[in-house]
């Protein structure tokens, strides 16, 4: 903990006269370290985030349904289980060769937008299979019993009875994964996302096609350039985004644990 | 709506479900599927000198520099600096970890460890790449300012700094989980010792830290499977320079720290730098797997009371 605070610290002083600019938050990077900011850089991590998460939940949450309602102890549901153990524990950068052997060159779509949201949300799979079956898991039998009573078929009891009451610890374990993807470096650099970008990809609203496809930085890649550049002042900018980032991540944090609170409070059994 | 549409459906959403939970599968496959073959390709490009060849001069030479005009492709360099840091890592994190899981299941009051349990989730959510510039702008001047006490240059580039940053990175990983193991020793284990006129300290050590060492072991040997994986603090913090050393002082690359370092640069799709960080990715592969698999067979094995 001492840690923690002497690592916020740090960055805080470091980054004082960049954070409280507003300049910093809307003008994009620069040669020059005083008129740099993370315009370019906050808005990919939305854009990315926005991607991985939609990835995440559309393969991990019925991933975790299955495994825990209807996998059963069947040999399929056995390997599915294993595997996403295994999963879980590669390394990121791993899944950054994955995505540039297979998503770039392969499937050809590019260092995008598209790319990025698809590789952190396979890396933030496991985590979100991993909290739905946690929380389904707490659901009593008798539930499960009461609606097959009534007639109701598989379809209507996850969508009626199981979702809505798991959906708290669902949405923990999301916001838990958003908050360690929103710092991964790794595998978005090996992809290849520009740290030079001095433009914004196209609304979604308007060309979502062209939004996809768009090159893109992110803001831990953004602080990885400025850090290895040996000019004083541009460190300055790295812990001002750096501070941003540990802002972001106890906001998440933070969100998750009065989810939990208040889920623990809203159903007894 | 009709029972049959319904049934219908209901096979249409059960075919949905294993559909999404085999897309789990088939990342597995392709990972392993892109590793593999780059990786071949990698052994049989002509730059490399041909599929025996190059396998052997894989393992056998001592430098690594698949960049250069003359390549050499020893692995060594790579796996002496990746285990360089991992070691200093886990000389940081075991005792560090023990000592706080012990404290924290053995003599916290309920309240601080629900006071400290939620600090310990943030800081592993911390991203990684503010951990290397906490190692490269905070902790090497505080480690050259002391070892210049001693008399000792220290290079900005170096294994101590981020070895010690990693160490404590994967503390609330490790700590976390050898309190869960230390949590499912029986109590009357710790009864009997009081019993025997056994201090709390001493049955800690004596008694409840033993009987969960295979869950302990198991939860370090995933951590060392992070320190080897980890990439920014490594990448900012250890150098570029892929050097076949053991003395901490002096800049070395690790496997992560290389993938970065070529893929910052332009790659032209199967050229040989391209295929190279693949090879390099593919060892760290087989090597963290081999340490999970480890750790898998060591938690299989923890003792049921």
């Amino acid at each position: 903990m001492i840690f923690l605070f002497s690592v916020a610290l740090k960055l805080f002083l470091d980054g004082m006269h960049r954070i409280f600019k507003l300049k910093f938050y809307t003008s994009f990077p620069s040669r020059f370290p005083e008129e740099a900011g993370i315009l370019s850089a906050w808005v990919g991590t939305l854009y990315v985030m926005v991607g991985a998460i939609f990835w995440a939940i559309l393969l991990g949450v019925p991933a975790g349904i299955y495994l825990e309602e209807f996998g059963g102890k069947g040999k399929l549901a056995r390997i599915i289980e294993a595997n996403i153990t295994n999963l879980s524990a590669v390394p990121s950068i791993v899944y950054g060769l994955l995505a540039l052997g297979i998503f770039v060159y392969r499937l050809n779509f590019g260092e995008s937008i598209l790319t990025a949201g698809l590789t952190l949300g396979l890396l933030m799979l496991p985590v979100i299979v991993v909290a739905t079956r946690e929380s389904l898991r707490r659901i009593p039998r008798a539930i499960r019993e009461a609606s097959y009573a009534l007639g109701s078929t598989h379809y209507e009891l996850v969508f009626h009875h199981l979702l809505p009451y798991s959906i708290g610890g669902i949405l923990t374990g999301v916001i838990i994964a958003t908050s360690r993807a929103i710092g991964e470096t790794a595998p978005l650099l090996t992809i290849g996302a520009l740290t030079f970008i001095a433009f914004l990809p196209p609304a979604p609203w308007k060309d979502l096609i062209g939004m996809l496809k768009s090159p893109f930085t992110v803001l831990p890649i953004q602080m990885f350039n400025w850090v290895s550049r040996p000019q004083e002042a541009f460190h300055q900018n790295a812990a001002a985004a750096g501070f941003v980032l540990l802002v972001l991540c106890l906001v998440l944090n933070s969100l998750s644990y009065y989810l939990r609170y208040k889920v623990r409070r809203k159903y007894y059994w | 709506m009709k029972v049959e549409t319904k049934k219908k459906l209901d096979i249409v959403f059960k075919a949905f479900l294993i559909i999404t939970s085999l897309s789990s599968i088939l990342v597995t496959f392709a990972i392993v599927l892109a590793l593999i073959e780059d990786t071949i390709r990698f052994f049989v490009h002509p730059e490399g000198g041909g599929f025996p060849t190059s396998l052997f001069r894989f393992f056998t030479e001592t430098e690594w520099t698949p960049t250069f005009v003359t390549k050499k492709i020893g692995i060594w360099p790579l796996l002496a600096g990746t285990f360089l840091i991992a070691s200093i890592a886990m000389i940081v994190s075991i005792p560090l970890g023990l000592i706080i899981a012990v404290y924290l299941s053995e003599f916290a009051s309920w309240r601080v460890r629900e006071a400290i349990k939620p600090w310990l989730d943030f800081l592993e959510a911390v991203p990684t790449v503010v951990y290397g510039y906490f190692a490269l702008l905070a902790v090497t001047p505080l480690l050259q300012w002391i070892f210049r006490f001693f008399g000792i240059e220290m290079e900005g580039m170096n294994a101590l700094s981020p070895g010690i940053v990693l160490g404590i990175m994967i503390l609330p990983f490790t700590a976390s989980m050898v309190e869960d193991s230390i949590r499912g020793v029986p109590q009357y284990l710790r009864e009997a010792s009081y019993a025997l006129g056994a201090s709390k300290l001493r049955t800690a050590f004596e008694v409840v830290v033993p009987a969960a060492k295979s869950g302990i072991l198991a939860s370090y040997l995933l951590g060392i499977s992070r320190a080897l994986g980890e990439t920014m603090v490594v990448a900012i913090a250890a150098g570029m320079y892929p050097n076949l050393t053991i003395n901490p002082l002096e800049p070395v690359q690790t496997i992560t720290g290389y993938i970065v370092q070529v893929a910052l640069g332009d790659l032209p799709f199967l050229s040989f730098e391209y295929l190279s960080i693949f090879a390099a990715g593919f060892m760290l592969f087989l090597i963290t797997l081999f340490f999970n698999q480890l750790a898998v067979y060591f938690k299989s094995k923890i003792e049921r009371y």
